[in-house]
């Protein structure tokens, strides 16, 4: 029971730390706290649930759709919702505030396309549903397949950040966005690019999901805290934090729903993330802030 | 004479950087003091220690014989220490009158309406802000924005008055007047520490001053001879100028 | 008190009075149309409270609407009425208190967030008790509470939440917010407690929305957490808040009239896109309209006087 257990909680952390590295790089490097990224994650759900079940598309090669779709959506919302917010904010916090209202609304419009598409009904479809054996456990294929994508698609961003000229300009835009223009980084740039990365991100994600969970037009809420909850654990624009705090939140989730109830998960993710703004709002791997 | 402030071994450490270093010194009530040193020696956080907007890491602040270290500003406000800060901070929503009202209404006498508004006139005008007073704060120059954060600090009814270089960036004429207004303080019996880096106005009005570098104290007593004190000297102009 | 506000004054208890009679004179879908609105013009009211000076953006309206609800559902057969709107105001101020003094030093957008989990995290607890240890999601409520009763009593917190704001603006804690407004560190230095004051505003603002959420759960007869903690109510009144500005007495209400007719008739007519139309709603009143229609009026006439 324990192994299972732990195996399982580290499948699932692996599809949120795949969520939460897309909300880092828009909260942390785009400064935009995307309260609309849950309705992203699923609107790429339906999109590998329409392929497969529509044109039996398999879901990794609904990747090669779902990922450059992402892309371009969160390339678009940036430069047409989020800049003009940018350009108009007076500091950081006004930034955020104004950031967070747009994308409150932006939630509400996904959301609604999404049920008038698919109406409310909770939708699932099966794909490589067989048990694999992993250290005499028996785990769904699809679930070892989503993990597998988080720890590919996980550690290919993170050694893109650390290890290309690229990657260190997006970071130096996270540390000191008022400084980077000084050693030539263009912010804007490297802000709509990270925000177009996290929705590409949440697009890998949402595939993953679709795999073997179901979800509903108005999930999105949940992913979206979720996301958050693993972001602020992790420190904020903190790429290997939200990795690992992934995998906790995985792990933490399904021991309340194998030792304590299944019904109080959300309840204990929930708490989790009241109590780490409380006492470290920095993060668990993260010096306190100033 | 009777002691009204004294620090015991004040520290402050900001992650690895030690900002001010087993700091200990008293003021006399009465007193004008000035606390000197170069650039990033310490001497504005040792300010922010004593009106509580930065809680000291270590050591003990006391005013009039109770330790005030560790308290919120609100409450050592209501102590009777005021101060200016470096960066003058009006409020610049409200008007020149309100501002100095704010002090009235919460600090030590609690007053209201046309009394308040009475009180914060004569401040005004002690200032030579007089008829300025509906005036919003935003709208005033750099001058009297420090003018009337002088007026918001003494409103309050102060028996210890901080100013953070408030006499920095007058213009020679505004600099005798500053003296002058500060000079009419210790007449009235409060008790002045000033960061500063003035030294006319530092010779003018401290008849003692604290000099401190790299967070520590390295020099107390009169202006004159602190100001000759070969490692003041030497932190203030380098090793070759001893 | 001058001339000038005690013809306000007048002037308002006239205005109370007049919509305090509206049932005698319209039928009875404009008494259910005049509940909604008048819920929501408290609701944004109380939010703009507590935010307009402060610049907290809550997500916990819903929180404290579902806890006044609910309560109405769980002790409406044991006690009488008023005790029951007296046990969830009561409810309503302890999770003030105990919220408020945990998070109110949290910065800016964590706040956002704390409040929009906080809302969550009740449903559910509330969800889970409900199933677990009492064995049925949903409540009846039977009370005989009329319509007109409901829109008085509401009437009623209304004109005591205008009456609150109003007088707090005219004491020395307005000027402590328009202080705190302007520069934090120097209202700590002027003596005043800060956290103090945002602790007793947040309070308030969050018993008067337990009140309307304790207030009109008669309605529904039939409630369930899904219902009384539904987030559509903690968007609605911060977007009808922030249209009118919240940071002025009459900003909210100038707000909540026009948004809650226009979504009332866009339910109506178009259940089925009523979220993507919110949701534009609200993204064209964050780029347009930052500040409120109050503050645009303003600006505007201030720079046509200018001319």
């Amino acid at each position: 029971m324990l192994v299972t257990a732990v195996l399982s909680g580290l499948v699932l952390g692996g599809t949120y730390a795949l969520l939460a590295m897309g909300l880092t790089l828009q909260y942390g490097i785009a400064r935009i706290m995307n309260l609309a990224y849950g309705e992203t994650i699923i609107a790429a759900a339906f999109l590998a649930y329409v392929l497969f079940t529509g044109s039996s598309v398999n879901p990794v090669l609904g990747l090669l759709a779902a990922v450059p779709l992402g892309f371009a959506f969160g390339y678009f919302v940036y430069g047409l919702m989020m800049r003009p917010l940018v350009r108009r904010a007076r500091s950081r916090e006004n930034l955020e505030i104004d950031s967070i209202l747009a994308t409150f609304g932006l939630l509400f419009v996904l959301q609604g396309v999404m049920l008038v598409l698919f109406g409310s009904n909770y939708t699932s479809y099966s794909y490589l549903n067989v048990g694999v054996n992993v250290l005499g456990t028996n785990i769904a294929a699809n679930r070892l397949l989503a993990f597998l994508l988080a720890i590919v698609l996980g550690g290919g961003l993170y050694l893109l950040l650390t290890r290309t000229l690229w990657g260190t300009a997006l970071r130096a835009v996270a540390v000191s966005p008022g400084s980077a223009p000084l050693v030539g980084i263009d912010v804007d740039r490297a802000a709509r690019f990270a925000f177009a990365i996290g929705g590409a991100l949440a697009a890998a994600g949402g595939v993953a999901i679709s795999m073997y969970q179901t979800f509903t037009a108005t999930a999105g809420v949940v992913f979206t805290m979720k996301a958050l909850i693993v972001v602020i654990m992790g420190g904020v624009g903190n790429v290997l934090g939200a990795l690992l705090s992934g995998l906790m939140l995985g792990l933490v989730e399904t021991f309340v729903a194998t030792y304590l109830d299944p019904g109080l998960t959300l309840a204990a993710t929930y708490l989790i993330f009241l109590a780490i703004l409380l006492w470290r709002p920095a993060g668990l791997f993260g010096r306190a802030a100033r | 004479m009777s002691e009204l402030l004294a620090l015991t071994g004040l520290t402050k450490r900001f992650g690895g950087l030690t900002a001010v270093n087993a700091v200990s010194f008293s003021l006399e009530r009465g007193e004008v003091v000035g606390l000197l040193g170069p650039n990033g020696s310490g001497k504005t956080t040792v300010l922010n220690m004593i009106s509580g907007f930065l809680p000291p890491t270590g050591g003990r602040i006391t005013l009039n014989g109770d330790a005030i270290s560790g308290l919120g500003p609100n409450h050592i406000a209501k102590m009777g220490v005021a101060r200016t800060f470096q960066l003058v901070r009006a409020l610049p929503s409200l008007t020149v009158a309100e501002n100095v009202i704010a002090a009235l209404a919460f600090g030590r006498q609690k007053l209201w309406d046309a009394v308040a508004r009475d009180a914060a006139l004569h401040h005004l005008s002690a200032v030579g802000l007089a008829g300025r007073a509906d005036q919003p704060a935003g709208s005033l120059t750099y001058i009297d924005q420090k003018r009337m954060e002088l007026a918001r600090a003494l409103a309050a009814e102060p028996e210890l008055l901080l100013l953070d270089e408030w006499l920095a960036g007058l213009n020679p004429t505004e600099l005798k007047t500053g003296i002058d207004l500060i000079l009419s303080l210790k007449d009235r019996g409060i008790t002045v520490l000033l960061v500063e880096h003035v030294m006319d106005a530092i010779r003018a009005l401290c008849g003692r001053s604290i000099v401190m570098n790299a967070g520590r104290k390295i020099a107390d007593g009169p202006t004159a001879e602190t100001l000759k004190d070969p490692e003041v000297v030497r932190a203030y102009l380098g090793d070759g100028h001893v | 008190m001058t001339a000038r506000t005690l013809l306000g004054l007048a002037f308002a208890g006239l205005v109370l009075i007049a919509l305090a009679a509206l049932p005698f004179f319209a039928g009875p879908y404009a008494v259910t149309l005049m509940i909604g609105m008048t819920g929501y013009v408290v609701l944004a009211t109380a939010w703009g409270l507590f935010s307009g000076p402060t610049r907290y953006v809550s997500l916990a309206t819903v929180a404290f609407f579902g806890i006044g609800a609910y309560t109405v559902g769980v002790l409406s057969e044991t006690l009488p009425y008023p005790l029951v709107l007296l046990v969830a105001a009561l409810i309503g101020l302890a999770v003030a208190l105990v919220v408020g003094l945990s998070t109110l030093r949290l910065a800016g957008v964590y706040f956002v967030i704390f409040t929009f989990g906080l809302a969550e995290l009740i449903r559910q607890v509330v969800t889970w008790y409900e199933v677990n240890v009492t064995g049925t999601l949903g409540r009846y409520i039977f009370l005989p509470v009329t319509p007109e009763g409901i829109y008085w009593q509401l009437l009623a917190l209304a004109a005591a939440t205008f009456l609150i704001s109003w007088g707090i603006g005219r004491t020395r804690w307005g000027l402590a917010l328009k202080v705190i407004g302007d520069d934090e560190v120097v209202a700590s230095h002027c003596g005043i407690d800060i956290t103090r004051l945002k602790l007793a505003l947040f309070a308030t603002s969050a018993v008067i929305i337990t009140l309307v959420g304790a207030i009109q759960a008669p309605r529904w007869t039939y409630i369930e957490p899904s219902i009384v903690f539904n987030p559509t109510i903690s968007f609605l009144t911060l977007i009808m808040a922030l249209l009118g500005g919240a940071d002025r007495l009459w900003g909210p209400l100038l707000g909540a009239i026009p948004l809650f007719l226009l979504f009332e008739w866009l339910s109506a007519n178009f259940p089925n896109h009523y979220p993507i139309i919110l949701g534009l709603v609200f993204i064209a009143i964050v780029f347009l309209l930052p500040k409120g229609v109050l503050a645009a009026l303003e600006s505007r006439l201030g720079k046509g006087g200018a001319k």
